[in-house]
């Protein structure tokens, strides 16, 4: 332990440059903190000209937000959950097995979010057009689905290569069938990885905007109002807040994953020591 | 067997399913990979498949039908000066951004994975993590109020004293304009901004990976603290800006909404590809433009596998 990272001390333009980039990566949000309060509606004045709690009433009341948000909570719930799915199949298929064709199945998990997502998009596009088949928030869900499955399958793959088979042999021995052992010994152990890679899809499906505008028909998602916003600004301050209830909504689920990822992490080390 | 033969019908058929299952390991295999591989093959390499092969299809340019026969037309048109500058001007910003972001990476990530213990690695892992997982729109446009003509960093600049350089910066030809928010360096700024995290995680990654033990060896044989970092430490992290730099390049390449947001009139790939299959309604000519940035994506990746960045991811 001589040598342990917390004897060591940081030169001072290293801790510098590395404060530096945190802020550079997190300043920017606060700074739509401040906009959402603004008086000014006309244009980004900075500094504000005043504050005021108007806007935050101005948005309740807005329709077309409400029905953003509804559509955007129910494709990301939808796809998460066949994403959950999926991705724990494929994990379970993936962990253990060694098969002809596993480095291709892989590849091709990861594949929707390798590629820039605007090939994926109208990819998706076109085929719909080939095939008929009418633009309606099914084919919004389809399209997050395909790239959501590899968060729940990262998560998942991981905590099965992590447990050891021997368990799985045990309940066996003991008596257990397929079924009872996925139950009693399988599930609960990967429960929190699926929980976290549901969470990260739903956060990723929840803020999808390029995939979406190429499968979305004329129904918005919250992403697609806020693009459409960009783009046209009809009330900026109203687009301030939206911003404001975006960060708060994805922040918090992602704090949450973060530390139970870190928890299972750290009792599954003491576990083994 | 007594008690086996005591449980109910539907208990007894589990078991017989699992069983069966168990010892049939192919073929509980096959059941699990079926339905993720038929989604993935059929919905997105079927479509991905149906997108490329229309880009051997042509325009007719009288009656504007897309033409169903096999032909390289397309792919003629697609190396036309414009075109051509399209994907140049693309490239160039990828490489830029890639650049810029592996320098402002590298410190964080050395902090994180060297220094940072306890609650400040926590901290600093979050605080990479979060801008990751929130909301790219919105980060996007974070940056649309920073560069405003009227925004903060003007108001920044003129307090200091220093209106004078952001006014010399703009005029500075092709990569300034009338304001940051419509010129390439307020387009590189929001792109390396977005992609930053992309950067830093591979390289912490790395880094961590780099055994004290090496590093102790090295100043053992008397080499000062700069010359460890040159000859030990940067080669063991190169595989790790590459494995980033897969990232900030091909996220770059196929990105329509940041310069649609902020930036010049000039346009990049992704709009491009946007504007041929929507408004133009010339898929032909838009899957062609979707075959450039999976050419240079492979031929990428088949460098960074060389180079062992894989092992970093």
């Amino acid at each position: 332990m001589r040598s342990d990272a917390s004897d060591r001390k940081a030169p001072r333009a290293l801790t510098a440059a590395a404060v530096a980039g945190l802020l550079f990566l997190h300043l920017p949000l606060a700074l739509i903190l401040l906009y959402a309060f603004s008086t000014e509606d006309a244009s980004y004045e900075f500094p504000p000209p005043g504050l005021t709690l108007r806007w935050f009433a101005v948005a309740w009341g807005r329709q077309d937000i409400w029905d953003a948000i509804g559509l955007s909570l129910r494709v990301a719930a939808s796809s998460t959950l066949i994403a959950m799915l999926l991705g724990s199949l494929a994990a379970a298929a993936m962990s253990r097995t060694r098969f002809f064709g596993r480095e291709a199945i892989s590849l091709l998990i990861i594949l929707p979010i390798a590629l820039p997502g605007i090939l994926t998009g109208i990819s998706l596009r076109s085929a719909f057009n080939l095939g008929g088949i009418p633009f309606s928030s099914w084919t919004i869900m389809l399209g997050h689905a395909t790239f959501c499955v590899v968060m729940v399958y990262n998560n998942v793959v991981a905590r099965f290569r992590r447990m050891p088979s021997s368990w799985i042999e045990a309940s066996m021995d003991l008596g257990a069938d397929g079924f009872q052992t996925f139950r009693h010994v399988v599930l609960p152990n990967i429960a929190t990885a699926l929980l976290v890679g549901g969470m990260l899809a739903f956060a990723l499906s929840f803020d999808e905007v390029i995939v979406t505008t190429f499968t979305a028909g004329q129904q918005s998602t919250l992403p697609i109002w806020m693009l459409t916003e960009l783009v046209r600004p009809r009330q900026r301050p109203v687009t301030n807040v939206v911003a404001v209830f975006v960060i708060v909504v994805t922040f918090a689920p992602l704090v949450v994953a973060q530390l139970l990822a870190r928890r299972a992490e750290g009792s599954n080390e003491g576990g083994i020591r | 067997m007594a008690t086996a033969m005591q449980l109910p019908a539907k208990q007894q058929l589990g078991r017989r399913v699992s069983t069966a299952l168990l010892l049939r390991p192919r073929l509980l295999l096959a059941l699990l990979l079926v339905p993720p591989l038929l989604w993935l093959g059929v919905i997105y390499l079927g479509s991905m498949f149906a997108l490329l092969i229309q880009s051997f299809f042509s325009i007719d340019e009288f009656t504007g039908m897309i033409q169903r026969t096999l032909t390289l037309r397309t792919y003629t048109e697609l190396l036309r000066p414009a075109h051509l500058d399209i994907i140049l001007r693309t490239a160039a910003m990828a490489a830029a951004v890639t650049l810029a972001s592996s320098v402002i990476a590298f410190p964080i990530a050395y902090f994180m994975a060297r220094y940072a213990t306890g609650r400040a690695k926590t901290v600093f892992y979050l605080a990479v993590m979060l801008p990751l997982w929130s909301s790219y729109l919105v980060r996007v446009y974070a940056w649309k109020l920073i560069l405003a003509k009227e925004g903060i960093v003007t108001w920044l600049t003129a307090e200091l004293g220093l209106g004078s350089w952001l006014d010399a910066l703009l005029s500075i030809p092709i990569i300034g304009g009338t304001a940051l928010s419509v010129s390439y360096i307020g387009t590189f700024t929001v792109f390396v901004y977005i992609w930053l995290p992309f950067m830093i995680l591979p390289i912490q990654a790395a880094l961590e990976r780099v055994p004290q033990s090496i590093i102790e060896a090295s100043a053992d044989l008397g080499a000062p603290p700069h010359r460890t970092f040159r000859n030990v430490i940067l080669p063991l992290a190169f595989p790790g800006v590459i494995a980033g730099s897969i990232f900030t390049f091909s996220l770059t390449l196929g990105d329509y909404i940041i310069p649609q947001i902020i930036g010049s009139s000039r346009l990049f790939l992704g709009q491009v590809v946007y504007i041929q299959q929507g408004t133009a309604g010339n898929i032909p000519l838009a899957a062609a433009f979707c075959v450039v940035p999976i050419a240079v994506m492979s031929i990428y990746l088949s460098a960074a596998k060389r180079l062992g960045a894989f092992d970093a991811l």
